[in-house]
């Protein structure tokens, strides 16, 4: 098992990295159900939980899992789950309750192969499924994609920050290959400050009124103003929270797109172009909600390509077209399922793309 | 000087209006539960995980911390809050088909983990809220909106016992079914709901009590028929008694 230590360089899988920046975080509970790819997550939670005293339930299910968090930070504490895909599709009732109720839900969502049971390969399939949402209503949830173990770690810190400062799940979106894969990682000062949530969480009516956390609202007017809320929140966090990596795009004419793992060899892939001659850059979300949007606009003004690569038959393609608005033609590079295209393949792809 | 001997419960909100059918038994049993906090002194530690259905109301009425759940999900809800808060008193109060057949895996499993919960279930033999259709508790041969020609075992299965299920659990530490139906029955259903919530103050474990109770609504009764049901229809499938009591001696 791997040691809580602060400012030390391990090698570490990206679950473990994931887990040890949740404890250091200050994540007080942790809820699960086994999956692969992510297993190491519950299985580190179970043993530095208890030692630290935290709470650490092995639940039922994924639909116990997402409601045993959403009851945790309800009083105020940081808790979360990780799962996987096909399990994760569980939880989307939870998930809508929680963006309802504006509770700082932390999920880690660890892709595989879908649809169905699929396989345990890593995947990029479930873009839809953070990003759009599979529980009912209008909500988003803050979905952050890391490329990196350090990454994993990182944005893990960020991930129940943003939750507590919005009062919105989130969602740590990382796949099987950065799940399994080792690199070194630092784990640095969680440099995000606490959030005071006393004006909301439920701790007993003491020297108070009770409080209702609930979504629930029988009057239309009242739904409709309680939306309007909810998405000027949205529209805060796409303000401020936008979040990505570009990499040569002030003066391609071929501009790649890509997320998580998968962005790794498209880096390389990009170099490769420009030693051959093509003038190509990478821009990476590294927040799917809120999309950059507006700089993939911007760009698409002087672009001549979009080149999205991902690994599933084509998610975040569609909101790349959205944000160029047909300003320039968006084509896709995929693999539908397992490790990323090789860079030599992304590069070949891309000579037949221009 | 008179003296005053009976008052609304510190616990139930001020100008609270029950917004329950004439007749249901569901206000007799909020009553009980706010005595209950009253009498223990706990309504400010006290964490609702609240239900669906008509046991949802509850956090109207109470002044306490609620929090809403999914249907069915509110044990596992109440789960999280106790763990995270330990110190608090969490408790549920939801129906049959919210316990005992949409939550029933997280019913038996916080019983079967031993949680530090109280839950009450309210048993009136139907989905009340969405009109009165079969569920879990639906009795042998009674007729509802889906088992028009009465529950038979053919399409429809058995009812199931729920006191008796979370009994069997090793976690919990005591369970009972009650009713409503009588002065002296609403004496022992107080008592057992006492006796719910201290097993849990005291750390010994899921603390459970059915109440037997009337929907006259969609059972097509006066108040009065609805708990001659009880007695009659009711009681000889779903028998009153305590099936578990970690604290009893002997």
């Amino acid at each position: 098992m791997v040691e809580c230590l602060k400012d030390k360089k391990v090698l570490t899988k990206g679950n473990y990295a994931i887990a040890n920046a949740a404890v250091l975080a200050g994540c007080q509970c942790y809820f699960g159900y086994p999956i692969t790819p992510q297993s190491e997550i519950g299985e580190f939670m179970s043993g530095k939980m208890q030692e630290l005293g935290r709470a650490y339930v092995s639940a039922e299910s994924e639909l116990a899992a997402i409601n045993m968090v959403i009851g945790a930070v309800s009083t105020g504490v940081k808790a979360m789950t990780s799962s996987s895909s096909c399990a994760v599709a569980l939880m989307q009732e939870g998930l809508s309750y929680a963006a309802a109720d504006e509770l700082p839900v932390v999920l880690v969502s660890v892709m595989r192969g879908g649809p169905g049971l699929g396989n345990i390969y890593p995947s990029q399939g479930d873009y839809f499924q953070a990003t759009k949402g599979g529980g009912d209503g209008d909500y988003k949830l803050i979905v952050l994609a890391p490329s990196t173990v350090q990454e994993c770690a990182d944005l893990t810190y960020k991930a129940f920050y943003l939750a507590q400062k919005y009062r919105n799940p989130t969602v740590l979106l990382a796949d099987g290959m950065l799940g399994q894969m080792m690199e070194p990682v630092e784990y640095k000062q969680n440099p995000y400050p606490e959030i005071d949530n006393s004006n909301w969480a439920l701790t007993g009516a003491k020297g108070r009124k009770g409080r209702i956390i609930r979504s629930y609202a029988p009057l239309a007017s009242d739904r409709c103003e309680f939306l309007e809320k909810l998405y000027k929140k949205y529209k805060l966090i796409e303000e401020n929270e936008t979040e990505w990596e570009e990499i040569g795009v002030e003066d391609a004419d071929v501009v790649l797109v890509s997320f998580g793992g998968t962005a790794r060899n498209v880096k390389i892939a990009a170099k490769m172009c420009r030693e051959k001659g093509i003038k190509a850059g990478v821009l990476r979300p590294i927040t799917l909600f809120p999309f950059p949007h507006k700089r993939l606009f911007e760009l698409s003004k002087k672009v001549k390509k979009f080149i999205t690569v991902e690994v599933n038959m084509g998610q975040m393609v569609n909101d790349v077209r959205l944000a160029v608005n047909g300003n320039a033609p968006v084509e896709l590079i995929h693999k539908p399922v397992g490790i990323p295209p090789a860079p030599e393949e992304i590069v070949k792809q891309i000579e037949e793309l221009i | 000087m008179a003296e005053q001997v009976f008052k609304i419960p510190d616990s139930i909100k001020k100008n609270a209006k029950f917004s329950y059918c004439p007749g249901c038994d569901h206000g007799v049993a909020t009553r009980l539960v706010a005595e209950v906090i009253d009498e223990l002194g706990i309504r400010e530690k006290t964490i609702l995980a609240a239900s669906v259905g008509c046991s949802v109301t509850l956090y109207d009425f109470l002044e306490i911390d609620s929090l809403e759940a999914p249907h069915g999900r509110a044990m596992a809800e109440a789960t999280g809050i106790k763990r995270a808060c330990p110190d608090k008193f969490v408790f549920t109060y939801q129906g049959d088909g919210d316990f005992a057949s949409i939550g029933l895996a997280e019913s038996m499993h916080a019983a079967l983990r031993g949680e530090n919960i109280s839950a009450i279930c309210i048993n009136n033999t139907t989905y009340g809220m969405t009109g009165g259709q079969l569920g879990p508790t639906t009795i042998m041969g009674q007729k509802t909106t889906t088992s028009p020609t009465g529950r038979n075992r053919e399409y429809y299965g058995y009812p199931i016992k729920i006191a008796e299920h979370i009994a069997l659990c090793d976690g919990t530490a005591y369970s009972a079914r009650v009713s409503l139906d009588t002065v002296a029955n609403i004496r022992k259903a107080k008592q057992a709901i006492k006796k719910a919530f201290e097993v849990q103050l005291k750390g010994l474990g899921f603390g459970f009590v059915e109440i037997l109770s009337t929907c006259p609504t969609n059972w097509k009764m006066t108040p009065d028929k609805a708990h001659e049901r009880v007695r009659n229809e009711m009681m000889p499938v779903f028998k009153l008694g305590v099936y578990k009591d970690i604290t009893a001696e002997g």
